[in-house]
């Protein structure tokens, strides 16, 4: 049963963050990923409100493990990283570094504390 | 030096930094509306299969309450690796078929890795007593994350160079 929630959440999550990736690099004519970062932060955001709510275990695999684990990407964000490295576009690269680790641990304890405190 | 990044245009340009499509060309950019259902549903599949990895070293691993999330480290740090060495095998050194790309980029790798969890394993970890922990996995996945996605790209290109040059692959 675990292995099925986890499936269903990331075959929604992964095409969902492909999709916002085009959607938001389109509008942003930028060398900085903004595709990349929104998915992480919206990611970031839904996880930690739902840990935050304390969920039952099969929703936490669906939506956290699944959905997501699968929206929010580590790999492309390193990638994207050291490709702005090797343009030379170093403050892009720290940017990219500073803002998505601010941005996605903020969101996490923002969402998460917002609704610990709601639900408690 | 010069030839670094000769092989991949979109370098030279300073276009968007997309691991997954450039949006400049014409032809990447019809290649949703041409194949929009067989790249969803390559990304929709990879995607599971990463998550499904990466939920299984979870289990053969588990992180005890307060201590170090070694599986999770582990996962993004790999999946860092594995991402350098494919981008540079599609970009730059092979043509590949258009679904291998987003099938193993976007869908395996994007799937097996997670920013969410790291950034919730923190958020978990910022208690008095495992502080410390929280700031050495904050640190010290990024630091291999980057270096692994580095390494990769860097020997990948190396490695590829020098098997086409047998004779001189030693120098």
């Amino acid at each position: 049963m675990t292995v099925v929630l986890i499936t269903l959440g990331a075959m929604i999550g992964a095409p969902l963050r492909y999709l916002t990736d085009r959607a938001v690099q389109t509008r942003h004519d930028s060398v900085f990923p903004w595709g990349t970062f929104t998915v992480n932060l919206a990611g970031c955001l839904l996880l930690g409100g739902i840990s935050g709510a304390a969920l039952s275990t099969p929703w936490m695999m669906l939506v956290g493990t699944g959905f997501c684990g699968a929206l929010t990407t580590y790999s492309t964000f390193s990638y994207e990283t050291v490709r702005l490295a090797e343009q030379r576009t170093y403050l892009y690269a720290a940017l990219n570094i500073v803002t998505s680790l601010v941005a996605g641990l903020g969101a996490t304890l923002l969402a998460y504390t917002a609704v610990h405190a709601l639900t408690a | 030096m010069t030839g670094e990044l000769t092989t991949s245009g979109r370098a030279e340009r300073g276009e968007p930094v997309d691991s997954d499509i450039d949006l400049h060309e014409p032809a990447h950019r019809t290649e949703l509306a041409r194949s929009h259902g067989a790249i969803l549903v390559v990304i929709a599949l990879g995607g599971a299969l990463g998550a499904l990895a990466r939920y299984g070293l979870a289990r053969l691993w588990p992180t005890p309450p307060g201590g170090f999330p070694w599986a999770t480290f582990l996962t993004n740090v790999l999946g860092c690796f594995l991402i350098g060495v494919l981008m540079v095998l599609v970009t730059e050194l092979w043509s590949a078929h258009p679904l291998v790309r987003p099938f193993l980029g976007v869908g395996v790798l994007g799937g097996f890795t997670t920013f969410s969890t790291y950034a919730n394993d923190i958020r978990a970890l910022l208690t008095p007593g495992t502080i410390v922990t929280a700031f050495v996995y904050f640190g010290l996945t990024l630091l291999c994350a980057l270096s692994a996605t580095l390494i990769a790209v860097r020997f990948t290109r190396w490695a590829h160079a020098a098997t086409r040059r047998p004779g001189r692959g030693r120098a």
